[in-house]
């Protein structure tokens, strides 16, 4: 049910209030030290975050994309290693189990999911697949009333801490492509899971990714997300359509926190006897970077106002992660070109930052592969109109 | 035990604050109004009394225009029980308010009034103390610690000097201080509780009191401009500078 615009923005005041106090203070100790702290977590579950997107009948918010969307650009005006500790509950970690899941899964899993009681992670990407996303190699072999997992899955965000997987394993040999992919909802302490180490990323210090490998894994038969074999994968690109949007959202949010960081700058710091705002140069920078991310934020709402009243938007989810992404890259890149040799430095929160935005033009389906989905979507609707 | 809290609407305390042209007061248009932060840690610590069993019932009072009601929402979001909203548009002096406070405790019979020490606009420092006046109940200040047992109640004080320990019987009026809790920050489940909560709706008129101002605001300024400070090469440059030019001793 959609919220009022009173109550929705009596929350986003209140978030944004605790980005401002809570978490903003905190960014440089999470960067350093590579962890967000407990109690941060713990309030983010009390305000709710975990369960924006899951229906209120299971414990969450119920949240529309519109409203989805705001929340994500709220919450990344700090550090985007804080979203990513309930992005995967709110995302991919737990759409498909809203979406295709039984009765029963819901039951079991989604109000947890939604309290942050469990983490959940997302399982596609392998060693050898990333962008081709329908060749997954992990197989899950049937066996008696279940099913056994064998294969290793690369990449996977907050895998250190999850409670539960969903894992996207090939049931059908002979169907090579992504019609022979099923989804699970595998618990994190089943016997035959092992996690590598914690990768050394780049940026988002706090938020951590590793290997999951599954060796002999055997999961019950009612771990198949739906109980139909073959539609995981189907399932996994409808999350992503969704999952799209909040992506771009998040890189908007980004963007404003960095031209803010770059406008403060610009009034205080002095050269040649003025603040470097006079100069037009630096002008220019700043307003590019501001019509970029207010053309990409007013994509982001367009569409998701689209996807609420039914449109496919699949297209438009790819034209907004693409567009928002790139966008964030460049704001960062002249964040810290206008902080000039302090943007450098890891003590402004323009050089952490540019290190976390470059995530963004490759997860949930690099720019590349978004241009991909556009233009085939243009070439097909054009074909059709021929026919 | 039940429990009133007044909040105030105020300017939100991350907003510069910018004086009329005219001077004949604060700009508040399109800025950012919140509740008074001391009001919140009252809130606060009337919610905790309530989550530990000590408090049955928490109500929250606002008295100011229509969108006081926001403030009063927040209350509720926090987790106080129902709210009393005494409309009024234009200024109510701090005895006003206590009166109408007196006057809503005489209906309500609460045990404990919690208010914040000051609110941050005007910084009165009035009303919590007029209103032990009014209604002839002990008071305890300034306070940053709270220990309720049976009916009586031990605070501790911040006081110019350090810390001051004092004993109180209920009824009682409690001021709170900066450190005396961390407000929460009011989560979506909640707000959208709120929204159901009741806010009954009164008049000055209705709780007797007028309203005519007694006191006439002839002047608002902005403080000066800071100078900048001097430096001294000497301990007897400084005191005489102290001596001479500052005239301080």
């Amino acid at each position: 049910m959609p919220l009022d615009k009173a109550t929705l923005d009596q929350f986003l005041d209140t978030l944004r209030r605790f980005v401002d106090e809570r978490l903003i203070p905190a960014e440089a100790e999470v960067d350093a030290t590579d962890k967000v702290p407990q109690a941060i977590v713990d309030e983010m579950k009390e305000l709710g975050l975990f369960g924006l997107t899951i229906p209120e009948e299971y414990g969450g918010l119920g949240l529309s994309m519109s409203e989805e969307v705001e929340v994500a650009w709220t919450i990344t005006h700090a550090a985007p290693a804080f979203r990513s500790v309930f992005g995967t509950n709110v995302a991919i970690g737990s759409q498909g189990i809203v979406i295709d899941g039984t009765q029963e899964q819901k039951r079991k899993y989604l109000p947890k999911l939604a309290s942050g009681e469990f983490i959940s992670s997302f399982a596609l990407t392998e060693p050898d697949i990333g962008s081709d996303a329908g060749s997954v190699k992990t197989r899950a072999t049937k066996d008696g009333n279940g099913y056994v997992l064998n294969g290793a899955k690369r990449f996977i965000t907050n895998a250190p801490t999850a409670n539960v997987f969903t894992v996207m394993a090939r049931t059908n040999l002979e169907e090579k492509g992504a019609r022979g992919v099923s989804a699970f909802i595998v618990d994190a302490d089943t016997p035959g899971i092992r996690l590598g180490k914690p990768e050394n990323k780049m940026g988002q210090k706090g938020a951590h990714i590793c290997d999951v490998v599954f060796e002999d894994c055997r999961i019950p038969g009612d771990a198949l997300i739906g109980g139909l074999e073959g539609v995981g994968f189907k399932t996994a690109m409808k999350v992503l359509d969704r999952g799209r949007l909040h992506v771009a959202a998040t890189c908007c949010g980004l963007a404003d926190r960095l031209i803010d960081e770059s406008v403060n700058f610009a009034l205080d710091r002095k050269q040649f006897g003025q603040t470097i705002g006079e100069f037009q140069l630096v002008q220019a920078m700043l307003a590019d970077s501001r019509t970029e991310h207010d053309v990409a934020w007013a994509l982001v709402r367009d569409a998701a106002r689209r996807g609420e009243a039914g449109e496919p938007i699949t297209r438009l989810g790819a034209e907004a992660k693409y567009y928002a992404s790139e966008m964030v890259g460049r704001v960062a890149d002249r964040a810290v070109q206008i902080h000039g040799g302090s943007g450098y430095i890891n003590d402004y929160p323009a050089a952490r930052l540019y290190r976390d935005v470059r995530i963004y033009r490759l997860y949930e389906g690099t720019s590349q592969i978004q241009q991909l989905v556009i233009a085939r979507d243009m070439l097909k609707e054009a074909r059709s109109r021929r026919a | 035990m039940k429990v009133l809290v007044p909040v105030k609407r105020v300017i939100d305390y991350n907003v510069k604050v910018r004086v009329k042209a005219d001077q004949s007061g604060v700009d508040l248009a399109n800025v950012k109004m919140s509740m008074n932060p001391f009001d919140e840690i009252a809130v606060e610590e009337a919610v905790r009394l309530k989550e530990a069993g000590t408090a049955t019932e928490v109500i929250a009072i606002s008295m100011g225009p229509e969108q006081s009601q926001e403030t009063l929402r927040t209350a509720l979001a926090m987790g106080a029980d129902r709210a009393i909203h005494v409309v009024h548009d234009g200024e109510l002096e701090p005895l006003m308010v206590a009166k109408m406070l007196a006057k809503i405790v005489s209906e309500e019979t609460p045990d404990l009034v919690v208010l914040g020490k000051q609110a941050i606009d005007d910084d009165a420092n009035q009303t919590g103390q007029l209103l032990a006046g009014l209604l002839g109940w002990g008071q305890g200040t300034f306070i940053s610690k709270l220990k309720i047992e049976g009916g009586a109640i031990s605070v501790t004080r911040e006081v110019d000097g350090g810390l001051e320990k004092v004993g109180l019987k209920l009824p009682a009026i409690l001021t709170v201080d900066l450190r005396l809790n961390e407000p929460r920050y009011a989560s979506l489940p909640n707000i959208m509780k709120a929204r159901k909560k009741e806010i009954a709706k009164k008049t000055p008129a209705d709780l007797g009191v007028d309203t005519t101002p007694r006191l006439k605001t002839l002047k608002v300024a902005e403080p000066p401009k800071r100078q900048g400070g001097k430096k001294v090469g000497s301990i007897a440059e400084l005191v005489d500078k102290l001596h001479n030019e500052a005239g301080v001793i």
